[in-house]
């Protein structure tokens, strides 16, 4: 069975440069596999994330905006994988934060999620002294 | 008339439809044209999940959509009608009469489909569709994104021919 526990799906390249950043921080990069969208019809998405989840075993998907073709392809196949676990939103803190953990399952993806969301802070005139 | 886009786009609601021309557009709703869609309230469910808070989605077959065009066009929120493929988008044009600029926005690569420009792949029977919405008058252009240059009906078939 291969090492990677999720994938990233998301627009352009964002997936393989978010990945790149974990390898560097981490040198887990081997945890995560990148798909892209770019260029598919609806249907290549979902084929393309279909086989990287069968390839790997991998039951979780980080997925970047809501109404994007990764995250409805990721969803699309749930109807058939109830096990599956999509979590939209992909920021580098909560894969960071998947990839130090052990298992790797759903629960795992739902403290990711919790980090990636607890990261998300804003400096600006209101708190800045 | 507020529909802001008659747009062909084989990913239907997508990054680029709700947030690329969604949000400058202040689009707020959107008419999705698809048979198939319009009978599975799972696909339905899936498609509302992709769309913005403040957005509304309405799920058309050919022949309600066409019915309802008059009402989508006064409706005074801007609002983008979509297919996912040329064929829906000329059927609802010719069976219309009320289409008058179609965005071909994207039209990926598959099976028996050429590329035209990067983000646009058509079949003999899918140019032969676009020709003929072009010689009823409707203005076709190709434009994956707002800030991108539109793209005229003859310079994307001209495109990539060899």
């Amino acid at each position: 069975m291969s090492s990677v526990r999720a994938i990233v799906a998301g627009h352009a390249a964002l997936a393989d440069g978010l990945i790149s950043a974990v390898a560097a921080i981490t040198g887990r990069g081997d945890v995560l596999r990148a798909v892209s969208g770019a260029g598919m019809t609806a249907s290549d998405v979902t084929r393309t994330l279909e086989r990287a989840l069968d390839d790997t075993g991998a039951n979780v998907v980080f997925t970047d905006l809501p109404g994007g073709s990764c995250t409805l392809a990721a969803r699309r196949l749930q109807r058939e994988r109830p096990g599956l676990a999509v979590v939209i939103g992909v920021n580098l803190p909560m894969l960071l934060e998947f990839v130090m953990r052990e298992s790797g399952g759903a629960a795992d993806a739902a403290a990711a999620m919790e980090r990636g969301r607890d990261n998300i802070r804003i400096f600006d005139a209101t708190n800045v002294r | 008339m507020s529909v802001e886009l008659f747009r062909i786009d084989d990913r239907l609601i997508h990054g680029q439809v709700v947030v690329g021309w969604g949000q400058p557009l202040g689009i707020q709703f959107i008419a999705l044209v698809d048979d198939e869609i319009a009978a599975s309230s799972w696909e339905q469910e899936l498609y509302r999940t992709g769309v913005p808070t403040g957005v509304e989605l309405f799920f058309d077959t050919i022949e309600s959509a066409v019915r309802r065009l008059p009402d989508y066009l006064a409706d005074v929120r801007p609002g983008i009608v979509l297919t996912g493929s040329v064929e829906t988008m000329r059927a609802l044009s010719e069976q219309s009469g009320r289409v008058e600029h179609v965005n071909v926005g994207g039209l990926h690569s598959q099976a028996g489909r050429a590329e035209r420009l990067r983000y646009v792949y058509l079949t003999p029977d899918e140019e032969r569709s676009l020709k003929s919405l072009g010689a009823a008058g409707v203005e076709v252009t190709a434009q994956d994104v707002p800030t991108a240059a539109p793209v005229s009906l003859s310079a994307m078939l001209a495109a990539h021919t060899k």
